[in-house]
């Protein structure tokens, strides 16, 4: 297999020139692209915030920002983090440049409206950064808007919630147009269970955040309404009820847990089987608990709120069903073991990050069971335990597998190879400083000390401070990942078709591909 | 895949009789408002408004003349609002 002899997407020349060729493409590999490139600008600006948070922390008291300014901070760091960035990261980035690539189609089935995303995205992220610029204060309430405190606030919090409102529209029509082109679009031959796994983790959450997605664009709007016109939705005093907007809040925000890392799942499938020289095991199993976490994770919201006095029916019905949604997630971990039992493995940047994904995940997924359970949660609720425990999920699990994707995909995305050395220095410096930030933290929640707060007793110190000083290196890991693949980008060696030796059909294209992908639509046999 | 396209002409005496039982059916919920029937108004409202639906997704939105697959990814989202709402109500009923 060579590369083609057509110009590469990066090299074709369309109407427009400059940076018009790009903000007004519809391709959607430059759209994967576009968001690679916006997610991971705000990406740095979350990530600075959270080191803000953490120079605070090493030091009991007053260390660099007074309270009010450490609420504005984490909740600037939870939006930009969730709603711009796990959100939206790897169907947005992956999904867009590899799902018509994997599925064996030339585009999605809407290019113009996958355009539209990303531009709904960027207007809604605008919005949202607008609150840090207006006068007044920066939004406190933490990225949950939790009432009454969302619409009591004199802080700036509706352009927050207006450009979360925006920013879910980008979901919704991202989901959309994954849904169609995987109905509609598979290249012949393509039965949905020949679909590569990825696309799969990419259908189950495409029905989420077509089906979610509404449910906070209209809570929002309801706090909206709250605040502007003093409806009563969830104002006590006039006869609304706080908790229901917590119901309807993680009516959204718990599937969003899995529109973050159902693709990270499908990530990992494609990675381990590349590395491991195997065929994945149970490509059945995988497929139906990805489908079966996205629906059963509909119904585990309540496990956010068992500390706000919701009924016993409902804290027994909540409990049980999150112990039941571990069990597909559980199968997927069993079927990647297997995959990698008697397999020929090489290890490469990618396939670290793979592993260690496996590590972090199982760590993040086994503390949620913790939480999961009714009576230790009333002692773990709101602590630094609950802090450490979603930080193993989303960002060990959707951060890992998106590492492990852009070093997977890297060569096929820009046609050029990384420095492997540096790649792996930059993952081994990440793990270390990623374990040394988060595991105190599981001992500062059990100890006792409150998530959200400046301050803390001096018993807290030492762990503050180790939990403190892993940040710096983690930060340090990703300054070597983020200067080592620009490097790359621009001076990389020539990547071959197939460097890994991957069987899906991506390995089979032009590095970079040709305008649209391929010559003539495979068959798949 | 499944790109075979036949879509199906309804006629218009069709969409004008599912037009009128709407305007009627409108017109029963209105008249239903009037008489007492206790706790059980509102699953005839309800009922009524489910009526009214189903022949709006069928007719209207040709989920009827559709393959059954459109109807069946309906009827899905449709059990998960129910599911969800039920799971709710746990908090607020019992």
């Amino acid at each position: 297999m060579s590369n083609s002899n057509l110009p590469n997407y990066l090299e074709y020349k369309g109407k427009y020139k400059g940076i018009f060729a790009w903000i007004f493409s519809t391709d959607h590999k430059k759209i994967g692209l576009l968001y690679l490139y916006s997610i991971m600008s705000f990406f740095i600006v979350g990530a600075i915030l959270g080191l803000l948070m953490k120079l605070e922390l090493i030091a009991p008291g007053k260390t660099i920002m007074e309270a009010k300014s450490y609420n504005a901070v984490f909740t600037m760091h939870g939006i930009t983090m969730i709603f711009l960035i796990v959100v939206p990261g790897i169907p947005a980035i992956f999904g867009n440049f590899f799902l018509p690539i994997l599925i064996g189609a030339k585009d999605v089935f809407y290019p113009k409206l996958n355009l539209l995303s990303w531009w709904l995205y960027i207007i809604g992220a605008a919005i949202a950064l607008s609150s840090q610029f207006m006068n007044g204060a920066s939004p406190d309430t933490g990225w949950t808007f939790y009432a009454p405190y969302s619409f009591r606030t004199q802080s700036n919090v509706l352009p927050a919630l207006i450009g979360a409102f925006v920013l879910g529209f980008s979901s919704i029509l991202t989901g959309l147009n994954f849904i169609v082109t995987m109905h509609r679009m598979r290249a012949p031959g393509m039965g949905w269970f020949k679909m590569p796994l990825f696309p799969w983790t990419l259908y189950g959450t495409a029905w989420i955040q077509l089906l979610a997605t509404p449910v906070i664009g209209i809570t929002l709007l309801m706090v909206v309404a709250e605040r502007v016109l003093n409806i009563g939705f969830f104002d006590p005093a006039l006869g609304g009820d706080p908790v229901l907007y917590q119901h309807l809040f993680w009516i959204y925000s718990h599937p969003a847990v899995y529109i973050m890392i159902l693709p990270a799942m499908g990530v990992i499938s494609e990675v381990i089987p590349t590395f491991a020289k195997k065929e994945i095991f149970g490509y059945n199993a995988i497929v139906i608990s990805t489908l079966l976490i996205a629906f059963v994770g509909y119904f585990v919201w309540g496990h956010h709120m068992f500390t706000a006095g919701m009924s016993e029916t409902s804290l027994f019905a909540f409990s049980f069903l999150t112990f039941l949604v571990a069990i597909p997630s559980a199968i997927k971990i069993f079927n990647w073991l297997a995959t990698l039992y008697k397999g020929s493995i090489v290890l490469k940047t990618p396939m670290y990050w793979a592993v260690s994904f496996l590590f972090v995940f199982m760590i993040g997924g086994l503390s949620g069971l913790v939480l999961g359970a009714m009576a230790i949660n009333v002692h773990l609720h709101d602590t630094a335990f609950v802090v450490s425990h979603f930080h193993f999920i989303v960002f060990g699990g959707v951060g890992f597998a998106f590492f492990a994707g852009i070093h997977y995909w890297f060569p096929k995305i820009y046609g050029k190879m990384y420095d492997a050395w540096w790649a792996d220095t930059g993952w081994i410096v990440f793990f270390f400083g990623f374990l040394l930030l988060y595991t105190p933290m599981f001992y500062l929640g059990i100890a006792g000390m409150p998530r959200r707060y400046y301050d803390y007793v001096p018993e807290f110190h030492f762990a503050n401070i180790l939990s403190s000083f892993g940040a710096f290196i983690m930060i340090a890991g990703l300054v070597i990942i983020i200067i080592n693949l620009f490097r790359s980008a621009k001076n990389g060696e020539k990547a071959e078709v197939s460097p890994w030796g991957g069987q899906t059909l991506e390995w089979t294209i032009s590095s970079p591909p040709i305008l649209e992908n391929f010559e003539e639509i495979p068959e798949i046999k | 895949m499944e790109n075979s396209e036949e879509h199906k002409i309804v006629s218009f005496k069709t969409y004008l009789i599912i037009l009128v039982s709407l305007i009627c059916f409108t017109l029963l919920s209105v008249f239903v408002t009037k008489i007492d029937l206790g706790n059980i108004s509102i699953i005839v409202a309800l009922s009524i408004a489910a009526i009214k639906s189903l022949l709006v997704f069928s007719v209207f939105m040709h989920l009827y003349y559709d393959k059954k697959m459109y109807s069946i990814m309906v009827a899905g989202v449709i059990l998960l609002m129910t599911l969800v709402l039920i799971i709710t109500f746990l908090d607020y009923g019992f």
